[in-house]
């Protein structure tokens, strides 16, 4: 017999360990990868985790203040997306060679 | 009236601007036309608000005119504001006027300079600092004048910096003044810590609740002030060496004006100094006698024109200081005034010497001129006069009142200043006397120049000499050439002789008989061959014979060139004698001129003044300079410069007039100062009797100066060397004991404190930050410049930070 089985209700804490889990991923990918364009997804990708929490709460709370928080965090990582290539694009411009991000470190003391 | 006083620092401050744009353009003479009109307009407006102060009543004439506010910050403030009062229209008054009248001379000194423009720039710019320095309303405008006044001095002592001597001169004023400046800067600090205001306003009023430990201070740190600035002892030395400059130089700044401030300042400064303890003010009494005395002694033995007036120009402030110091600022003020008439009229009658003189400033080389340069000797007569303290000139009315304050307060002091009086009367006798009368000396050759003469002389005769070695030499070499040439034709003789001995025995040899036989033979011989062989035998037999006759012939010529070859070693024999005889009449007459010498040369290095120095011997040889100076006729200077000597010397015969001591009506000076000195100034209260009596000991004094230098330097009696003694013409080895000690333990102290400073000072500073380098070169290994070191870095931080968290919340 078919009995309706009942989906768990998906709660605020769902979202925040899926928030948890690609913050992680995000991070441990920022450490230990070497391409430039990848540990940038990474960052972008703990960015969205925050945002994602963000949310989260702000629907558990019923605080608007928190969505309103995610257009901001989006407008710096766009902007912080468009300074960071344009970096790279110059780096590569003058240096072919530097293919991964510990061929530049030029600040080593 | 009053409100016009702006005017008078804008006049000279106006044409200094005018000038630094287009003094170029302007140049000669229109540049200093356009100045002198500036400093003209200055007096003018001076005599405006003086004017105008007339007009007020005594007690109110003190006003202040703020032209704009300075250095406004928190409770300090200083305003650019003019202070008229008696003491400041006074010196305004005589500044401009003077400054006016030697601006007008510099037209005609300074003519044909190359940067004469850029002196009209500097002298403007003199008279605004000078007009600052005395009109300013507070102590900090008053020592912006102050070192207004000092760099213009320092731009024109050395105003002909190409010769070394005006640059170190120049120098020399400006670092002397500097240790001045040092005393005024902590006196005003002073003044402002206690007082709370630099405004004379406040100063004056609030100076009696002074403690008198702060007075005393700044009374004193005044003083070292006033010491530099007015060449009082022992920072005199930068006046002397400041006559580098150009003369008009030496009467504006050095005589009349700038070296007054330290007076003024003294002046103006009065109720501080009536707040200090007793002997502050008879510290500066002291002060000023001793320099009175000290360099009254040194201008004795001066022979440099423009010398003697500088130290007489700190002998006289000597004699301001010492008034100042006996509470008589009335007399002070007077006697600078009469002393800025008359010593820059001095100066500016020596500057027309020199002028007329070629720049010879030696009064050695001088002397007669009153017949060559009549208006400069007519007026530089007035100002010896006046100096020298004959009725009634300005000069005998103001020093015998600074000396009858002396002979009331401190009889010591009255001593020193009449003695002092003796003194100046000898000098400026001496100098007048050298300069103006006896024999006219500028031809002379000077004893360097006979000495030189006498060496070329000397160096003539020897060279006589040296020929005549020469020609020795010559003939003993063509005798020893002769003498060869007789033993080869000797030799030549002895060769023939043997030649002819064995011709002839080769004669004898052949037999008579046959050669009579072979001439027979020639005429018997029938045919030609016969004949021929014939002949041909017979020249055979006779060869020998005529070869013995040529052989002799030949002896005998020989034995001719020997007696040649003699005859001519005889007259090499006599040339060599009569050149031995040539060498030894220049010898002798090399003798001669090195005894002629002996006599001859110059005894003392003491320039004759009475009769001429005998040049008899070298007259031929005397350098060219002595035939230049010969054939120079000094010249009387333009009226440019004539002008200002005649007004000036009115001044200084009337400038006694603003004092008479006769009835208290004529204490006109007194009277007018009165309300600047708040009643501190010391009164004379000698009798009529007492004063006749004082003023007949100074006139006494005076006179038994002239006399003595009149029977010195012109009739000469007494031994003028033993006057001038190398000691005080050396100014008493101040400068050289100066010198001595910045080269020696100064300048090792000095080089002590550098090593400080540049070990522990300097050390300091340096080894932090050797600890900062070597700190962070330690730290710099964390920097590897991996992105993800620094990545790792923030994770860190931010589990560390979450951890925090927890743990807070979890307690």
């Amino acid at each position: 017999m078919f009995v309706a089985q009942t989906l768990p209700t998906v709660t605020a804490s769902w979202y925040v360990s899926l928030a948890a889990l690609l913050f992680a991923i995000g991070a441990v990918g920022l450490l230990v990868r070497r391409n430039p364009l990848v540990m940038f997804m990474c960052v972008e990708l703990m960015l969205n985790a925050v945002n994602l929490t963000f949310v989260a709460f702000a629907r558990s709370m019923g605080d608007l203040g928190g969505q309103a928080l995610v257009f901001f965090v989006m407008v710096v990582a766009a902007a912080e997306v468009v300074v960071g290539l344009a970096i790279m694009v110059a780096l590569l411009r003058r240096r072919p060679d530097a293919t991964t991000a510990d061929d530049v470190a030029a600040l080593r003391g | 009236m009053l409100d016009l006083v702006w005017l008078i620092p804008a006049f000279p401050l106006f044409g200094f601007a005018v000038l630094v744009l287009f003094g170029r353009k302007l140049g000669d003479p229109a540049a200093g036309w356009l100045a002198t009109l500036m400093v003209g307009g200055s007096f003018a407006a001076a005599i405006a608000v003086f004017v105008g102060l007339l007009g007020l009543d005594g007690e109110e004439r003190f006003a202040v005119r703020t032209l704009f506010e300075w250095i406004p910050v928190g409770n300090f403030s200083v305003d650019v504001g003019v202070l008229i009062d008696p003491l400041s229209m006074t010196m305004v008054l005589f500044v401009t006027g003077i400054a006016t009248l030697i601006h007008l001379y510099a037209i005609g000194y300074m003519a044909g300079d190359e940067k004469f423009s850029k002196f009209f720039i500097y002298l403007n710019l003199f008279v605004f600092s000078m007009l600052m320095l005395v009109l300013g309303d507070n102590l900090l405008l008053t020592f912006l004048g102050w070192e207004g006044v000092g760099a213009c001095s320092y731009l024109l002592i050395s105003f002909w910096f190409g010769d070394e001597a005006n640059a170190s001169a120049g120098k020399k004023a400006f670092v002397t003044n500097r240790i001045g400046d040092f005393g005024f800067m902590i006196a005003a600090f002073l003044t402002f810590a206690t007082i709370g205001s630099i405004r004379y306003v406040d100063v004056l009023a609030k100076a009696p609740t002074m403690a008198a430990v702060t007075a005393t201070a700044v009374t004193l740190l005044l003083l070292v002030g006033a010491c530099g600035k007015s060449a009082q002892l022992p920072l005199y030395v930068w006046l002397p060496d400041a006559m580098a400059g150009p003369t008009p130089v030496s009467a504006l700044i050095h005589a009349a004006t700038m070296v007054t401030a330290g007076v003024y300042l003294l002046t103006r400064m009065n109720p501080v100094i009536a707040a200090a303890y007793d002997w502050a003010p008879t510290t500066i009494a002291w002060v000023g006698g001793i320099t009175a005395l000290f360099a009254a002694t040194i201008a004795v033995a001066q022979n440099d024109i423009k010398k003697v007036l500088a130290y007489s120009t700190v002998s006289q402030l000597g004699y301001l200081f010492l008034a100042v110091g006996l509470g008589g600022y009335v007399p002070a003020i007077f006697h600078m005034i009469t002393h800025a008439f008359f010593k820059a009229l001095l100066f500016l009658a020596a500057g027309s010497v020199i002028h007329g003189m070629h720049h010879e400033q030696d009064m050695r080389r001088f002397g007669g001129l009153a017949r060559l340069l009549p208006i400069t000797a007519g007026t530089f007569i007035v100002g010896w006069l006046a100096i020298a303290g004959v009725p009634p000139f300005s000069g005998f009315w103001s020093k015998d009142e600074v000396l009858a304050y002396a002979w009331q307060e401190n009889k010591a002091l009255w001593v020193i200043g009449l003695l002092t009086a003796l003194l100046t009367a000898f000098y400026m006798s001496r100098q007048v006397f050298l300069t103006f009368f006896g024999r006219y000396r500028f031809g002379d050759p000077s004893v360097e120049e006979l000495n030189a003469a006498w060496d070329t002389r000397i160096a003539v005769a020897g060279g006589a000499g040296i020929d005549a070695a020469a020609a020795i030499a010559t003939a003993e070499t063509a005798l020893d050439e002769a003498v060869a040439a007789v033993g080869v034709a000797e030799e030549a003789v002895t060769a023939a002789r043997a030649d002819a001995d064995a011709a002839a025995a080769a004669a004898a040899a052949v037999d008579e008989a046959s050669v009579e036989a072979a001439r027979s033979a020639v005429a018997s011989a029938e045919d030609k061959d016969a004949k021929k062989a014939a002949e041909k035998a017979l020249k055979e037999l006779e060869k020998p014979a005529k070869d013995a006759e040529k052989a002799l012939s030949a002896a005998a010529k020989a034995e001719g060139a020997v007696e040649a070859a003699r005859a001519r070693v005889a007259d090499a024999e006599a040339v060599v004698v009569e050149a031995r005889r040539a060498a030894e009449a220049a010898a002798a007459a090399a003798d001669d001129v090195r005894r002629a010498a002996e006599s001859g040369r110059p005894r003392s290095t003491a320039v004759p003044l009475l009769e001429a120095p005998d040049a008899s011997g070298v007259e031929d040889f005397l350098p060219h300079e002595v035939a230049h100076r010969r054939a120079y006729h000094p010249h009387e200077s333009p009226w440019t410069m004539t002008l200002p000597l005649v007004l000036l010397s009115g001044g200084a015969i009337v400038a006694g007039g603003l004092n008479l001591p006769f009835a208290k009506s004529l204490h006109v000076l007194e009277h007018w100062l009165e309300p600047a000195l708040f009643g501190h100034e010391t009164h004379l209260e000698l009798s009529g009797t007492a004063k006749i009596a004082l003023a007949a000991v100074a006139v006494a004094v005076g006179l038994v100066g002239i006399g003595s230098a009149a029977a010195v330097y012109l009739r000469g009696r007494g031994d003028r060397a033993a006057i001038e003694q190398s000691i005080l013409a050396d100014a008493w080895r101040v400068d050289r004991s100066f010198a001595w000690f910045m080269g020696g333990p100064g300048r090792r102290s000095f080089d002590l404190a550098a090593r400080f400073d540049r070990t522990v000072v300097d050390g300091a500073v340096n080894g932090v930050a050797t600890l900062v380098r070597t700190a962070s070169s330690g730290l710099r290994v964390a920097q590897t410049g991996y992105v993800r070191t620094y990545a790792l870095g923030i994770a860190l931080g931010t589990v560390a930070l979450l951890v925090l968290f927890l743990s807070r919340a979890a307690f």
